[in-house]
């Protein structure tokens, strides 16, 4: 038997009747919240974090989640051990004031490290992370250097131990990923669930450009800053409180 | 009818000869161990895989960390799961699946500087 129209119309009318039976707030299908595999990342979304300084308590929890996320080990040399995120303290000579936050790649817009890296290595996902394909770097450091957040580390020694999504090596550049591989499976960055979970809640992540999203509503109803805002380079990461 | 008999003699000979300076040559290098692990097929037909495994990995890997596919089918993390040994964890060491096939045919293989060799430990399933 074929079904025709009136009857196909009607077997619609009796699927959704049946669904908004369901109890309020489940789904039949769930909100798309993460990308599929099969998906490309897209220039529509801007990923990005939102920093409340005054909240960020004198914890290092965020360091510790993401050097733990990221396999990234040191050998005990602290001026030449790779470095992804670090807590800086800011005190105020004069009046004795003292704040600390945590600075990372900030994941600018119109990131130096890209425009100065000759082999194309250091690059922007549509996105809007800055990451280092390690394929094609070359450990000229040039990006260290353009960097004005000081951000990106270079690996000196070889690395064993690895974490299998996130790959590191000897004689190439890195820095913070925004978790890239959490991200793509839907999740937040590892520093960000650390410091909701152990320090001060501080810090927001979303898509800066999802009017729908916690850090979009907050861009835009409080007051927030870059760091180095003097360059222009539109970060990704925006700090409150400074 | 003598000289066909040595005339075959002869051949034989030849050929023996060849055969032992082949069995020779091929002792000369280890044969590489491929023990399948884990799975019934792999991604592709086995001829396939062989000569073409490497354009299949560099191709997902600058579509995965470029654009941000992150299809598993392709990926070096799909193929240490399924090949890493059973008894190291890892796909490299003397009977690895992939150290012991590149160090008979001499070709040097990059990945595992950066990338580890090792199977992931199982996680829990996501909820």
């Amino acid at each position: 038997m074929n079904p025709d129209r009136r009857q196909f119309l009607g077997w619609g009318a009796a699927a959704a009747a049946a669904s908004a039976a369901l109890a309020p707030g489940f789904r039949l299908i769930e909100l798309a919240q993460a990308r599929s595999p099969r998906e490309a990342a897209s220039v529509l979304q801007r990923w990005g974090l939102l920093i409340d300084i005054t909240k960020c308590a004198d914890c290092d929890a965020c360091v510790t989640a993401c050097h733990e996320e990221n396999g990234v080990t040191g050998h005990g040399r602290p001026e030449t051990d790779a470095q992804w995120i670090r807590k800086v303290n800011l005190r105020d000579k004069r009046t004795g004031y003292a704040q600390t936050l945590p600075l990372m790649c900030q994941h600018c817009g119109h990131p130096p490290c890209v425009d100065v890296c000759p082999t194309g290595a250091s690059f922007r996902r549509d996105d809007g992370i800055v990451l280092v394909d390690k394929h094609t770097c070359i450990g000229c450091r040039y990006c260290v250097l353009a960097c004005p957040y000081g951000a990106r580390s270079f690996v000196h020694e070889a690395v064993s131990g690895q974490k299998a999504d996130v790959p590191r090596g000897k004689g190439t550049v890195e820095s913070c990923t925004l978790c890239v591989h959490r991200v793509d499976r839907g999740e937040t960055p590892a520093c960000v669930e650390a410091c909701n979970r152990d320090g001060g809640k501080a810090m927001v992540f979303g898509d800066l450009n999802d009017a729908s999203a916690e850090i979009h509503r907050r861009l835009r109803s409080e007051t927030s800053s870059q760091i180095r805002a003097d360059l222009a380079l539109n970060t990704g990461v925006r700090y409150q409180g400074l | 009818m003598m000289r066909v008999a040595a005339g075959i003699i002869a051949a034989l000979l030849v050929l023996a000869g060849f055969a032992y300076a082949e069995e020779k040559r091929a002792r000369r290098v280890t044969v590489p161990t491929v023990k399948i692990e884990k799975g019934e097929a792999c991604v592709a037909p086995t001829a396939e895989m062989r000569r073409d495994h490497m354009k299949m990995l560099l191709h997902q890997r600058d579509r995965t960390l470029r654009q941000g596919f992150r299809e598993p089918r392709f990926s070096l993390k799909n193929c240490i799961e399924c090949h890493a040994s059973r008894e190291t964890g890892s796909v490299l060491g003397k009977d690895g699946f992939c150290s012991s096939c590149h160090a008979y045919a001499a070709v040097s293989m990059d990945c595992f500087e950066c990338h580890t060799p090792q199977r992931q430990a199982r996680t829990a399933a996501r909820p």
